[in-house]
């Protein structure tokens, strides 16, 4: 077990050595001339050359990878073309609204999609389970940005239920001191007691979330039913059933708790999914996490910050992946 | 020619049954009879839409903006094109970015599959460490990375895609090569000294492209919504191509009042992609009897 913890874990580290290498090559051998954006549109020959030795692509491309990699040791993500700020600090200062949005989205695909799950499985081909196929389908099949002008179209403009986008609403941002402790809104105004600003938070976050939240719950309710359909059949639940056990213990009791290993791992991988999925809706509802900020990158070629969050993305994805095989080791039934 | 329909006998037999099956499934019939009417659309647009010359950069000042009517299924732009017409364009778009994305990711994921899996040892292993590298990507991710830095253009979108999708089929086409080249017929080949290259493209690959196919076909749902994701983040098609995710993206400035020029793409984007699913689940059902129902 800890030897195939430590395998695991080596391997990982030699895949993240393999993306840096690809990042590296995507942002210096594709034509992007970054020394342009870095100088200015109108800089001279000089100040080109200059931008060139600031960003070190007058070196070897041999050397530049060495650098690049010293640096990335060092949490260094370069600077970012356009306000030459460090793309690490802006990264930490627009990841903690990103991860408070698919946290709670995640929430809510385990509150949701698990029961739903169970359900469809005890009442399989049954009218529910067919609508529950049909709405994990139809959640992959969305285009989330869609998605979220839907809902915005719905709670804002038509029942004017909801806010259209931000954090917080604009008299909250002027009137209120937002704490800033863990920089994920609903954390902090829970800590330090301010239920009012904890409601506006929470009326500002269900959009986005039920947005990112759709293929998740989705996916969570499709992989719990097949999960548990699939154990049902096995023998001991026939020889449970024979000794007489009610179906509902044998369900909540013994067949349930077996298939919660499969469910994680799929919440685990359709993490990465999430985490792109909110990079598209993130600037639909002027959240300021680093969908917003990639967003804005693109728009403006900002190449190191576009950089910096992939490999910061594909960071994530990988660690998420690693955790998700280490709970699936930890599976008695799983002999490594 | 006799033992061409001999041996082509069963494959016709399983098609037919497969189609047997697919038609028994309403929903799937359903989502394929659309899916026709979709690339019937897309081939004859010019001849079909009502106003086929607004599919590019028409405009008509007086028309800018109007909801939904008699006229304008779907309303009109900010330059008074009619949105249906574009919609019904946006198809062809549609389908054959995705199409040409999966094509060269097929391209690049099958050789690169057949040549690990014949290959094994150090080969095999360099190709497949590659290929890990690939996949921990989150999806989109990578494509957006290189699209920013090609230059955004609906044909560095569809090489982006393809790019960041092949080693799927790396994988799974790497699977059927190592069982395939333990098969008699390519042992046969060996001894009598065909060359590594001729095995490898005229034995070993023809022999296990039909799963990869199959994944391929229900691959092109994701793709057309990875093709429209890009250009709603404006590294996709430009304006004034008639895409679905690009007019969305336009359409944004002038939401929620002209909500109509946002909300019909996206339903055009949606039922695409979801018969393509419901397809693709078919199809799966098909393939793998333990889920059959009976």
């Amino acid at each position: 077990m800890l030897k195939y913890i430590v395998k695991r874990i080596l391997s990982s580290i030699l895949v993240l050595l393999g993306v840096v290498t690809i990042t590296f090559f995507i942002s210096r051998v594709l034509p992007s001339n970054p020394e342009v954006r870095w100088a200015g549109q109108r800089a001279t020959e000089e100040q080109l050359e200059q931008a060139r030795i600031e960003l070190g692509l007058d070196k070897s491309l041999p050397e530049q990878y060495i650098i690049y990699l010293g640096d990335l040791l060092q949490g260094d993500l370069g600077k970012s073309l356009n306000n030459h700020q460090p793309v690490t600090e802006e990264l930490a200062r627009y990841v903690p609204a990103t991860l408070e949005l698919v946290i709670l989205a995640f929430l809510f695909a385990i509150i949701i999609g698990i029961p739903l799950g169970i359900y469809s499985a005890k009442k399989k081909d049954k009218l529910l389970d067919h609508c529950s196929r049909i709405f994990s389908i139809g959640a992959v099949s969305l285009p989330t940005f869609w998605v979220a002008l839907f809902l915005q179209l719905i709670f804002y403009k038509i029942l004017n239920m909801l806010p259209i986008g931000g954090r917080l609403s604009v008299e909250a941002t002027i009137f209120s001191d937002v704490p800033s402790i863990t920089g994920m809104l609903l954390v902090d105004t829970l800590l330090t007691g301010q239920l009012d600003l904890f409601v506006d938070a929470f009326r500002h976050i269900l959009l986005p979330c039920i947005t990112i939240s759709l293929y998740p719950i989705g996916l969570v309710s499709r992989m719990t039913r097949s999960a548990l359909l699939e154990i049902l059949g096995e023998d001991y639940i026939t020889a449970g059933r024979s000794y007489g056990l009610s179906d509902t213990k044998m369900l909540w009791k013994y067949a349930l708790k077996n298939s919660v290993g499969t469910t994680a791992t799929d919440v685990a991988l359709s993490m990465g999914y999430t985490l792109t999925n909110t990079f598209l809706v993130e600037a639909i509802f002027s959240w300021p996490g680093i969908g917003s900020y990639i967003s804005n990158a693109v728009t403006t070629l900002d190449y190191n910050a576009i950089i910096g969050v992939t490999l910061f993305g594909a960071v994530c994805y990988i660690v998420l992946n690693l955790i998700a095989d280490i709970f699936v080791a930890s599976d008695p039934r799983v002999r490594l | 020619m006799n033992s061409f329909v001999q041996t082509m006998k069963p494959r016709i037999r399983s098609f037919r049954e497969s189609m047997y099956l697919l038609a028994r499934n309403k929903l799937s019939l359903f989502a394929l009879i659309i899916l026709v009417i979709l690339v019937l659309g897309a081939i004859f647009a010019p001849y079909i839409v009502p106003y086929p010359e607004d599919f590019y950069d028409a405009v008509h000042t007086n028309e800018q903006l109007l909801p939904p009517s008699a006229e304008h299924w779907m309303g009109t732009d900010e330059l008074g094109r009619d949105i249906f017409s574009r919609v019904v364009y946006g198809a062809r778009i549609s389908l054959t970015a995705a199409l040409a994305a999966v094509g060269l990711s097929l391209l690049i994921g099958i050789p690169l599959g057949a040549i690990a899996g014949s290959f094994g040892g150090w080969v095999d292993n360099v190709i497949m460490r590659i290929t890990d590298v690939f996949l921990s990507f989150p999806p989109l991710l990578l494509a957006i990375a290189m699209v920013a830095l090609l230059g955004s253009s609906l044909n560095n979108a569809v090489l982006a895609i393809a790019l960041s999708w092949w080693p799927w089929y790396t994988r799974l086409i790497r699977g059927q090569a190592i069982s395939v080249k333990e098969r008699k017929f390519v042992q046969a080949a060996e001894t009598i000294g065909t060359s590594r290259a001729r095995i490898i493209f005229k034995h070993i690959i023809p022999n296990c492209i039909s799963p990869v196919i199959v994944q391929a076909s229900m691959d092109i749902g994701g793709v057309i919504l990875t093709v429209a994701s890009l250009s709603f983040l404006g590294l996709g098609a430009q304006l004034p191509t008639p895409e679905w995710g690009l007019m969305i993206s336009t359409g944004r400035r002038f939401f929620p009042d002209s909500w109509w020029y946002c909300i019909f793409p996206g339903i055009a984007i949606f039922i695409t992609v979801l018969c393509f699913n419901l397809l693709g689940d078919a199809i799966r059902e098909i393939l793998d009897p333990k889920t059959r129902k009976n």
